[in-house]
């Protein structure tokens, strides 16, 4: 994160190595040119992937418009789809995830930055990323046999019995369904909003806490009102970088939402997101209008996650350059 | 008064414990997640684990026996397919960003690496799926591995330049001043000297794709017939997790156990490597 700006922390002398050398020949010339070349390979991956995708939704743009975006069918039978109950499922689970982990993700940070004893600082995070590491198929086998029975029943038994009056918790405990999924979806979201928001607080200058302290603040006096509003930016971008990586998260999701193509307020009933209707459909399309739909949908999945990684990233940097100003 | 200024001053002490006590308590949950998904996934995986799962074939759907011999040199044959599609991009991508790219330039294609690493897994699926699965008539194992470079590509790139641009400048000037050209400079002192970072962020990117299920789904597919060269479909750990995990027969259930111990070992071990060498290189 930090080197992020490299143009900016760079030491005066680099520009002089950037001119070619006096006795640069052709093969300087052919080795720039190569790495030049890769380098366009890595941009031209990205530009095939919205061209390719574009052109193979056609079929389903052509077909339903705009409307596919606001329709709740999705039947293959007669060949009419819609991706509103994909993208509201998407959206409700990603919602659930960052209600539950941004608390978490945030505490974690401040106890890690501010409170942690500093033997503990290194191993604590080294631990709540290897959480990153655990590849999202073993996290799903893990939420279909371990949590969802515990989701089934006892928090959707619970949440049935004492908050029905809500539409949210009303409905028969199924286990799998957008509950699950968000939870899922929190847990595999901490670790990235902590470690953003880590790096955020670390940016935090001394001053800041120590000013605080000399006037006679507690500790969380000092966390609340001198560290967290430094770092809001940074914080705010670790949050929707979370996001980012809901929207796209696949399998787990897939593997506990229970795959109910519907509308639905109950957060008990099985659903459906973008990525886990592409997952579990694809393999089974069969006409053209059938599969362009699920490549449009992969196509809104995509420009969904390439807004919210922009803002975030933008926030991030702004953030870190903010730090690599003061230095 | 004095009553009302001590009485505030116990309100924040309150306060102030109350809110470190729950910041310590959102730590511990966080850890104690990973400690009860790592936990039961090992105890659970490693009671399935024998030798037969290791060097035997899988049998047909739900019947007893057999093993994941075949997937788990299919997670070995893709890992390495990404390899060698993203590495040259990757390094090369580095060097370029870090040593000859002018700084507007860099940025740009910085942000476009990360963008890349945004998309999610399961649309560079569908992608490769529609660039060659579609015009080739096969699902393949070639395929599978594009997909994993595609997704691989941009962790190189980045960790390569990043790695580059930690080697001071000192060391290109006085390699310069001997008189050899820049790309002996940059092949012969500069990389060199980041190969360790490069290495860390080469192994980061093999944990990640090591793991991956998505983007296998409509590419490498999966089989039940083993490794048959590399324009025919290719089963994977992480792939025969997923379809054992969902299938109804408990034999099955059990081989996804198994088969997460052993992608766990994989992915894990490869992250506690990653994280000792950089933690050498900084001491």
């Amino acid at each position: 994160m930090t080197r992020r700006n490299g143009e900016k922390t760079v030491s005066p002398v680099r520009p002089n190595t950037r001119l070619p050398a006096r006795h640069s020949g052709y093969s300087d010339k052919i080795f720039s040119n190569l790495t030049l070349f890769f380098t366009i390979v890595m941009v031209l991956i990205l530009a095939a992937l919205v061209f390719i995708l574009t052109k193979d939704a056609m079929p389903a743009i052509n077909k339903f418009g705009f409307a596919f975006i606001t329709n709740r069918m999705w039947n293959p039978v007669t060949d009419i789809f819609g991706a509103l109950p994909a993208i509201y499922g998407t959206l409700v689970t990603s919602l659930i995830g960052l209600l539950i982990a941004v608390p978490i993700s945030i505490g974690a940070a401040i106890y890690l930055v501010e409170l942690a004893p500093n033997w503990l600082k290194g191993p604590a995070s080294f631990i709540i990323e290897m959480l990153a590491a655990i590849p999202s198929v073993i996290i799903g086998l893990w939420g279909l046999y371990v949590m969802v029975p515990v989701v089934r029943n006892n928090i959707e038994k619970w949440l049935g019995g004492h908050l029905d009056a809500l539409p949210l918790f009303q409905g028969p405990p199924f286990g799998v369904g957008f509950l699950s999924a968000g939870l899922l979806l929190a847990i595999m979201i901490i670790p990235i909003i902590t470690a953003v928001t880590r790096d955020a607080m670390k940016a935090v200058p001394n001053e800041q806490r120590e000013a605080m302290f000399a006037l006679g603040a507690t500790r969380w006096e000092t966390i609340n009102k001198a560290v967290l509003p430094y770092c809001r930016t940074g914080m705010i971008g670790a949050v929707i970088l979370g996001l980012g990586r809901a929207f796209g998260e696949t399998m787990a999701v897939t593997m506990v939402i229970g795959n109910g193509y519907k509308l639905t307020a109950s957060l008990f009933s099985p659903g459906a997101t973008i990525a886990s209707t592409i997952a579990s459909q694809f393999g089974e399309a069969t006409t053209g209008v059938y599969t362009g739909s699920l490549i449009e949908l992969a196509l809104i999945l995509f420009g969904l996650t390439l807004i919210v990684n922009v803002i975030a990233r933008t926030l991030v940097w702004r953030m870190t350059s903010l730090k690599a100003a003061k230095k | 008064m004095m009553n009302l200024q001590e009485h505030g001053q116990a309100r924040r002490k309150f306060i102030n414990q109350l809110m470190l006590v729950l910041c310590g308590t959102a730590a511990a949950i966080a850890i104690l997640v990973l400690v009860l998904i790592l936990g039961y996934t090992l105890f659970k995986g490693i009671s399935y684990i024998n030798l037969n799962i290791l060097i035997q074939a899988a049998k047909p759907m739900g019947q007893a026996g057999g093993g994941m011999r075949n997937e788990i040199f299919g997670t070995l044959i893709l890992v390495l397919l990404g390899c060698v599609f993203a590495l040259p991009i990757g390094v090369l991508a580095g060097i370029y960003l870090a040593e000859f790219a002018n700084p507007r330039v860099a940025a740009t294609i910085r942000f476009t690496a990360d963008i890349l690493s945004g998309v999610p897994s399961i649309v560079v699926g569908v992608f490769v799926y529609a660039i060659m699965v579609m015009p080739m008539h096969s699902f393949s194992a070639l395929s599978g591995g594009v997909a994993l470079a595609v997704i691989m590509v941009p962790v190189v790139a980045r960790t390569a330049e990043e790695s580059l641009r930690l080697v001071p400048d000192s060391m290109r000037e006085a390699a310069l001043a001997l008189g050899i050209t820049r790309w002996r400079a940059v092949v012969g002192v500069v990389m060199p000297g980041a190969m360790t970072g490069i290495i860390t962020g080469i192994m980061l990117g093999v944990a990640r794709i090591a793991g991956e299920t998505a983007p296998l789904l409509f590419t490498a597919l999966g089989s039940s017939f083993g490794v048959q060269g590399l324009l025919k479909p290719i089963g994977s750990l992480s792939l025969i997790i997923y379809k054992d995990a969902l299938s109804p027969y408990p034999t099955d259930q059990q081989h996804a156990w198994a088969g997460a111990f052993l992608l766990v070992l994989l992915v894990l071990g490869i992250s506690i490597l990653v994280r000792w060498v950089s933690n050498r290189k900084h001491n």
